[in-house]
């Protein structure tokens, strides 16, 4: 049997999060002012750069139905929205594990954290929306798509926040401003999570172009 | 353009005068704010320097929950005997269908912020400190940044079962960048800004309105392409 081209990619993936975890773990020292608990950031920081591409990606879908009509948009859109949400909710997860032991609280109100909420909060009523629009399939895209439009519009204020309003959260690191391990660990962990992504959201693809296909597919013959 | 121009204010007309011959929408919705804003105050307690701190957040509030009931219902009475695919079919462009929508709907909210906004400063007994006509601009901008986004999601969600669950959940977390500058300059105004930090609450919601304004008015047409 032949293995679907997804499953490599995300079975490579898997290897390549091991060595990432174990790089971030073993190989990579202590920071000097936070100690071991930095290390989350090797799975955190990767988590929103990849979180923010796969929005991009659904804001790609979503352009990408509205002006071609094609359904393969839709598809790519509904699994790029679940697979985006995901990750923003492991983010929000990792940030509020980091924060507890750096900031002292678990949540605070700062413009970062503020506005990647709200961006979750958006993607999940796309969502529901999604969810609840149900009988006409092209009405469905075509609202989905609209509504994932509109939320794209968190996108750039997500990423931008920290430049925007000066708060708590640091600001974006340049790759010249950190050493080479910890740059590394970061990477491994982002191509990672990429590939882990890709393989969600082609398992996912798959599925929603199936249910198309089973709901479009024409009445069986009748049985003589 | 004249044309386009005309036909935006020929629309806002339509809806204005449909809210004229029954202004049930524009009572029931200030008394549903005016409503929360006093259980707000009952439950703050009447400390005056706790009211006051929080006098500019729940008059947003009042007028946010007023947002997401009024436009549903603005909506609700185009779906009534098909009025929205006849509405389309005219030579009618669809942009301007939404700028005239948003504009009426901007027009209730203002007139049910205009109305709530003595009675709050009356309640949570707070004067205005600072200058009155920057106080107005953050009713004219807030207003209009909950109606651009808010017209066009309640012309999404009239289109599936539930509208008025999913309204909220998709304008409340989308409008929040325009509801904190909103709430947070009306605050600052009635506190009567001794760090200067209107303008910059200003500049947001003029950057929130200039956004979801063009990009509203271009998505609208996919909306009711298929009514």
């Amino acid at each position: 049997m032949k293995l679907p081209w997804e499953h490599v990619i995300g079975i490579i993936g898997l290897g390549v999060l091991i060595y990432g975890q174990w790089f971030g773990l073993v190989g990579v020292p202590p920071d000097r002012h936070m100690g071991e608990v930095a290390r989350i950031l090797f799975v955190h920081v990767p988590t929103a750069w990849n979180a923010f591409a796969v929005y991009t990606v659904a804001f790609i879908g979503a352009l990408g139905y509205l002006l071609s009509g094609r359904k393969g948009f839709d598809h790519l859109l509904e699994a790029t929205l679940e697979v985006g949400t995901l990750l923003t909710f492991m983010l929000i997860l990792q940030g509020s594990i980091f924060a507890r032991p750096t900031w002292g609280v678990w949540w605070t109100w700062d413009p970062r954290l503020v506005s990647s909420a709200v961006m979750l909060a958006v993607y999940v009523g796309v969502l529901v929306l999604r969810t609840i629009v149900v009988g006409d399939v092209e009405l469905r895209a075509m609202l989905t798509s609209v509504a994932t439009i509109l939320a794209s519009v968190t996108l750039p204020v997500t990423y931008f926040s920290v430049q925007i309003w000066r708060s708590m959260h640091q600001m974006q690191t340049a790759p010249t401003d950190i050493d080479s391990p910890l740059k590394m660990a970061w990477r491994i962990n982002a191509i990672a999570f990429a590939l882990i992504a890709t393989w969600f959201i082609a398992r996912r693809y798959r599925v929603a172009r199936d249910n198309y296909t089973r709901r479009e597919a024409p009445p069986l013959p009748e049985v003589a | 353009m004249i044309l386009f121009f005309r036909q935006i204010v020929a629309m806002a007309l339509k809806d204005i005068r449909v809210e004229l011959r029954s202004p049930v929408r524009v009572f029931g919705v200030f008394f549903f704010s005016l409503a929360l804003i006093f259980m707000v105050a009952f439950a703050a307690g009447s400390t005056t320097k706790i009211l006051q701190q929080i006098a500019g957040g729940t008059l947003w509030l009042g007028i946010l929950l007023t947002s997401s009931r009024s436009l549903d219902q603005s909506f609700a009475i185009e779906l009534d005997e098909g009025a929205l695919e006849e509405l389309v079919l005219w030579p009618v462009e669809a942009a301007a269908i939404f700028y005239g929508k948003a504009i009426a709907n901007a027009l209730v909210l203002l007139v049910v912020a205009c109305a709530l906004t003595p009675l709050v400063i009356a309640v949570f007994d707070t004067p205005i400190r600072g200058e009155f006509w920057q106080l107005v601009l953050f009713l004219v901008l807030g207003c209009t940044a909950l109606a651009a986004p808010g017209t066009l999601l309640a012309g999404i969600t009239s289109r599936a079962r539930g509208s008025s669950v999913l309204l909220p959940l998709l304008l409340f977390p989308l409008v929040v960048p325009a509801l904190m500058a909103a709430a947070r300059g009306t605050t600052v105004v009635l506190e009567g800004d001794p760090m200067g930090q209107s303008p910059g609450w200003l500049g947001v919601l003029v950057l929130f309105n200039a956004i979801h304004w063009s990009i509203s008015g271009v998505l609208f047409r996919f909306v009711v392409e298929e009514a």
